[in-house]
């Protein structure tokens, strides 16, 4: 009898034990499904932080040390016929090139009001008021907006473009079409621009 | 009464099935001239009876019709304006004005009335949508007309690898006419081997060969196989002959072998003959192109060769001295062809065959139209021939990295090129048109670098 009550209370215990762990995991699930519901502003900032980190390793661990200090190879705007390494601008807007090509839903553009490239420029409102307020606040603050294009609506980020390194205002301020020939470490240079659908 | 309303009926019930099945034979059979819309271009024509290679069954337009086929050359040409520039919701303003995103809005088939060079059907002023600003920005082109960017020696929408200013400051003031000049040597042997394709084997004799006794081997093909790269990498014949059965899966021999034979070893050089107008057909599994089906002048007596690897580099001999020019004169009757003969060019040719020039100074037809290209750098660095004798023509200015510049300066190659007239005799002559490009760009950068140097004024 002793027995009995021992196997139905050890029964009992693990349904009580299969039910509270599928609460827990059915709970769980809830809140995963809810806490995947980004915001367009968050997943914004979320792809940015992946962009700026990628960006940031390419010019830092690449073209920084195999250039600058251990002397290996060249950074240059023609890098294929000159058999050098890509500007890290260039591999930006080649991932956004790829990127586009997938067609992912979203696009992302790395702009300037002081384009080297006139095809560069601002061209919709979010994009010349955005960038235009990412350099007045010298990057402390992003920009945020709704635009709608081609008859679509968009969630558009402007994120500051800052010149990290000598390398970056030495190019800028030298370059044949470059429109400024002024900046400084630090500065403000452009912006990346990122518009998520909201249709 | 009753039985003429039958007859009646029978008779319209089988004209109606007959003329249904007429329809879908003519739409849905193996010749379906009747449902074309209209010619094809000069770059399609040669498969517009499979209908399937660009069309949907219901005659739309694939998606992936034109990337199918020309999507490798285009990532080449580091295309200057890819579908996704255009599909940027930051270009919907331009995309409204010219629906850029798709390459049939400038190239539509079947209107011959309107399609001109390069399979264009686009006004020839397209640039003005989106560069305007040019007139403004850059003076030198105020007085320039939208129609005139993309004429030779300029600009050009897709392929701008010779044009850019960088490349063109870069090769300013180089000689017409290059003191050394040769193109790449090939290697093709050592290629196959270095990748795996072909192991090292010892050179063949005639007497080594290894036909079967039943068969009878006429002795100039032994003569010409055991004089060939072939006998000297050791591939003997049964290599080529044995073929596999594929009711029995067992190998046979065959007397009639095609790309399918050569593509064993040759890999690169058939999947690029397949994408030229000789190939095109074969690589839709259509009948071999003839030269009776061309629309450039061909000769009549050659008009119904079929075009397979062995049309050019006749079998056994496998000559690439032969392919290089007879080949393509065996069959080719336009002016430019005519003319080669008595061009500097096959001058140059001879002095090589005959050794009074250094190897791979002569300039053969294949020289131009079916280049040596470097792939590669270095210890790794390999040449391979491009087969598709199209690809460096769409349009001509692709020839000049590639070809012209292994023995011209830049400025010379893009007067040259530029001159139909010229191209026309074969280059005998001198250009009659002068191409700015080169100018304008050193003119801007003497400009860049005085502004550069000017001190800056103080307040």
């Amino acid at each position: 009898m002793k027995r009995n009550s021992s196997k139905l209370a050890a029964l009992s215990a693990a349904v009580v034990a299969l039910s509270a762990l599928t609460v827990i995991v059915t709970g769980c699930g809830k809140a995963e499904v809810k806490s995947a519901g980004f915001t367009p502003k968050q997943m914004a900032d979320g792809l940015f932080t992946v962009m700026s980190s990628d960006r940031a390793v390419y010019t830092k661990e690449v073209v920084n040390r195999l250039q600058n200090d251990e002397k290996v190879i060249k950074a240059s705007e023609h890098w294929k016929d000159e058999k050098t390494l890509p500007l890290p601008a260039q591999m930006f807007r080649m991932g956004a090139e790829t990127v586009a090509t997938k067609n992912p839903g979203f696009t992302y553009a790395l702009l300037s009001l002081w384009p080297v490239n006139k095809q560069n420029a601002p061209k919709t409102d979010a994009e010349k008021t955005g960038l235009q307020f990412v350099a007045d606040s010298k990057g402390a603050t992003n920009y945020y907006a709704e635009e709608v294009l081609g008859g679509k609506k968009y969630f558009t980020a402007v994120y500051a473009d800052v010149a990290v390194s000598p390398a970056c205002v030495k190019c800028h301020n030298n370059h044949d079409d470059t429109p400024r020939t002024d900046f400084a470490l630090n500065d403000v240079m452009g912006g990346v621009v990122i518009r998520l659908p909201l249709d | 009464m009753a039985v003429k309303k039958h007859w009646l009926w029978l008779l319209w019930s089988t004209l109606t099935i007959g003329m249904t099945g007429l329809m879908t034979y003519q739409m849905f059979g193996p010749d379906r001239r009747v449902v074309l819309p209209g010619p094809t271009s000069h770059g399609h024509y040669q498969i517009e009876l499979d209908c399937n290679v660009c069309h949907t069954p219901w005659m739309g337009v694939k998606e992936d019709a034109c990337y199918n086929c020309h999507a490798a050359e285009l990532k080449a040409a580091n295309d200057s304006h890819p579908k996704s520039k255009f599909t940027d919701p930051r270009n919907a303003d331009r995309l409204e004005l010219i629906k850029a995103d798709n390459c049939v809005i400038c190239h539509r088939e079947h209107l011959p009335e309107q399609t001109r060079a390069m399979g264009v059907t686009m006004p020839d002023d397209y640039c003005f949508h989106c560069h305007q600003q040019t007139l403004t920005d850059r003076p030198s082109h105020k007085n320039f007309a939208f129609d005139s960017c993309a004429t030779a020696g300029c600009h050009n929408y897709h392929d701008n690898t010779a044009l850019y200013e960088g490349f063109l400051v870069k090769h300013a003031g180089e000689l017409e006419l290059k003191d050394s000049f040769a193109v790449p040597a090939r290697a093709l042997l050592a290629t196959l081997l270095d990748s795996g394709v072909m192991k090292r084997r010892e050179p063949l004799t005639r007497a080594q060969h290894n036909a079967p006794s039943s068969t009878e081997v006429e002795p100039q093909v032994l003569h010409d196989w055991a004089a060939t790269a072939h006998a000297k990498a050791g591939v003997n014949c049964r290599d080529c002959h044995e073929v596999e059965d594929k009711a029995s899966s067992t190998k046979r021999w065959s007397d009639k072998l095609d790309h399918t034979v050569c593509v064993r070893c040759h890999a690169e050089e058939v999947d690029s003959f397949l994408g030229g107008k000789h190939g095109m057909r074969l690589a839709r599994g259509l009948t071999p192109m003839t030269p009776a089906q061309a629309r450039l002048p061909m000769k009549p007596d050659a008009a119904h060769r079929e075009l397979n690897c062995t049309s050019c580099h006749s079998d056994h001999a496998f000559d690439t001295r032969h392919a290089a020019v007879d080949a393509c004169l065996s069959c080719h009757n336009d002016p430019h062809s005519l003319a080669y003969v008595n061009s500097s060019h096959f001058k140059l040719w001879q002095a090589e065959l005959n050794a009074t020039a250094p190897a791979n100074s002569g300039v053969s037809c294949a020289t131009c139209h079916l280049p040596r290209e470097t792939h590669g750098a270095g210890e790794t660095a390999r040449v391979r021939v491009q087969h598709n004798q199209n690809a460096n023509l769409r349009p001509n200015e692709k020839m000049i990295r590639g070809v012209c510049m292994d023995c011209h300066g830049l400025a010379f190659s893009l007067d040259a090129l530029a001159d139909a007239a010229l191209v026309k005799t074969n280059f005998i002559g001198r250009p009659a048109r002068h191409i700015e490009s080169i100018d304008l760009a050193l003119r801007r950068q003497m400009e860049i670098q005085r502004t550069k140097s000017k001190p800056e004024s103080k307040p």
